[in-house]
């Protein structure tokens, strides 16, 4: 741990009108951890995705990722330098195919440009060839590869979920943003899908910060957990420090009453 | 047209419809009114399919199609009858001077969604036509004389070069980034698509085709005025891209190939002509709500038929 850390988020901010829907956010990641962040509904853990993938602009601090700042850049840009992300509502391509979907996502590491596709030179037959090897590739690490030349909207809930994070994949990321990725999942579905993370992790060398709020699960796997209440971090550590911390007992489960009080 | 195979059986197809309605033209059986009816034809089916790239396939709902046909027509005209150069050099400046009207146009446009983006791409298009209205180099109001050039071979080669392009750019990475967007542009930003980009290169594929539809257009009716090209013609040019079905290359052909014979037909019976044109209209929205096509093209349909007979379903 003794390099800098590969994503830093510091004193990072931001107010629609007079709310204040996240401010002082301060976060270290370092590469090859998988950290979580919860927080009761409302608290601000999607705002601050946004802010890190570029959706929303912070209006006060900076984010730096490998060292560059990455306030004001465009969403797209942000995926090109190595942050990818699913969504909580999930937001496939519901017309396309399930192997053409993970296909825009590697979309922005294909080479061949315009002009070779509309003339049909070998490049673009070189590059398109190329795509659908990797993407397949990815389908298969999910196990969707059976299902790939299927509509996306047809494909059950829990595969739709595991085709997020097969699509998040294929744009190549050294950070990945999991937010909810077992939501509407059941028990099994859920185990399976943390094995499944545990192991791109160590596939692909990734770096992940998971929103979740099955509790299990996020004290199960994650190194250290940020928790996030009314936009303000109350408090950040292992599992075990965030278990017994007041502060998150008190935002989770209200604050506890005298019985003199009553 | 996924493979080479494929390409050149378009191709061969192609030559196949060019050399029999050539040999029917020469051969005096099609008259001087089929034939036209053919090149009018075809201009419709080039505005329907550059369109349907940015309807279609971007999902940009654009309501100002008939701007760039206007530009491509008089600046067309202006380069036959004005410089005197070859009419294969007006088709060329047409489609580019329009293309680089799509893109002044689009730049800023483009940060606009769904009705917004609707409405400035219909303001534009009126911008052009009163712009040419008020030009007395080209006319007026009165309207600009031009010579009849546009004849089948060369109309039918600018429409195989644009179903060829535009089916390749869409058969493509960069046309599925387009697709994207469509779908779901929020996540396709956050799948590492430049939306803007795209969607601005669409807007200037189908402006540049729409411009060179504009070129024919112009060299096939002796004059063009700014009254052709009022909002009425962009929503036949929508029209055609809707009934055939949103995203299908081939409903778009289809329904323009349709309506512009149901067009025809009814010149015939002028003072009902719209009634039953809407009517028309009407009927084949009600039985079929996403288009005549749907989203399928007509090489789905083959496939189907293949696979019912116990071929592979996905044609590979």
């Amino acid at each position: 741990m003794a390099n800098s850390p590969l994503l830093q988020v510091k004193n990072v901010g931001i107010r629609f009108g007079g709310l204040k829907a996240v401010s002082g956010f301060d976060l270290e990641i370092h590469q090859g951890e998988l950290i979580g962040l919860i927080g009761p509904n409302g608290a601000g853990k999607t705002t601050s995705f946004n802010l890190l993938t570029g959706v929303y602009v912070p209006t006060e601090g900076d984010i730096l990722f490998n060292g560059k700042r990455l306030n004001g850049l465009a969403p797209y840009q942000i995926t090109r330098g190595g942050i990818s992300r699913t969504f909580q509502n999930i937001r496939l391509f519901n017309e396309l195919s399930v192997l053409d979907n993970v296909k825009v996502a590697y979309h922005s590491l294909a080479k061949h440009n315009m002009f070779s596709s509309i003339l049909r030179l070998p490049s673009h037959f070189s590059g398109e060839k190329e795509m659908e090897e990797k993407s397949l590739e990815f389908l298969k690490i999910f196990e969707l590869d059976q299902y790939k030349d299927e509509v996306a909207k047809n494909l059950p809930y829990g595969k739709q979920r595991r085709l997020e994070i097969a699509r998040a994949l294929a744009a190549g990321p050294q950070l990945l943003l999991l937010d909810e990725p077992a939501a509407g999942m059941n028990h099994k579905e859920t185990h399976d899908l943390m094995e499944l993370i545990a192991f791109v992790r160590k596939e692909f060398n990734l770096t992940i910060l998971l929103i979740e709020h099955d509790m299990n699960l996020v004290m199960g796997i994650c190194e250290r957990i940020y928790v996030l209440d009314h936009g303000v971090l109350i408090a950040d550590g292992t599992p075990e420090h965030i278990r017994n911390h007041p502060k998150v007992i008190e935002a989770y489960l209200g604050e506890e009453v005298h019985p003199d009080h009553a | 047209m996924k493979n080479i195979k494929g390409f050149w059986l378009y191709i061969i197809v192609a030559a196949v419809i060019y050399g029999v309605v050539q040999f029917l033209i020469t051969g005096g059986i099609l008259n001087q009114f089929y034939s036209n009816t053919l090149i009018f034809i075809i201009i419709n089916i080039i505005l329907a399919v550059s369109l349907h790239l940015v309807i279609g396939i971007t999902g940009q709902f654009s309501i100002g199609h008939a701007g760039f046909l206007a530009i491509g027509a008089y600046i067309s005209a202006i380069v036959t009858m004005k410089l005197d150069l070859p009419f294969f050099l007006a088709i060329l400046m047409g489609g580019l001077i329009a293309a680089f009207a799509g893109l002044l146009v689009g730049i800023p446009t483009l940060r606009l969604r769904g009705d917004y983006l609707a409405i400035a791409t219909l303001g534009f298009a009126e911008i052009i036509r009163i712009v040419f209205l008020n030009i007395d180099y080209v006319g007026g109001a009165a309207g600009m004389q031009v010579s009849h050039l546009t004849n089948w071979t060369n109309s039918f080669i600018c429409l195989v070069i644009t179903i060829v392009v535009i089916l390749n750019f869409t058969n493509s990475r960069h046309g599925r980034a387009c697709i994207s967007i469509r779908e779901n542009e929020i996540a396709a930003d956050a799948m590492g698509i430049n939306t803007t980009y795209y969607k601005v290169t669409a807007f200037v594929i189908g402006s540049f085709f729409a411009g060179v539809a504009g070129a024919l257009y112009a060299h096939n009716f002796y004059i063009i005025q700014p009254t052709n090209f009022g909002f009425l013609k962009s929503f036949d040019i929508l029209i055609y891209v809707v009934l055939g079905g949103l995203g299908s290359i081939s409903g778009a052909i289809i329904a323009a190939v349709f309506l512009t014979i149901v067009s025809t037909f009814l010149q015939g019976f002028p003072e009902t002509r719209m009634i039953i044109y809407s009517l028309v209209l009407i009927i084949v929205m009600l039985y079929r709500p996403k288009g005549l096509m749907g989203t399928l093209e007509i090489t789905d349909y083959f496939k189907m038929w293949k696979g019912s007979k116990g071929g592979n379903q996905y044609g590979k």
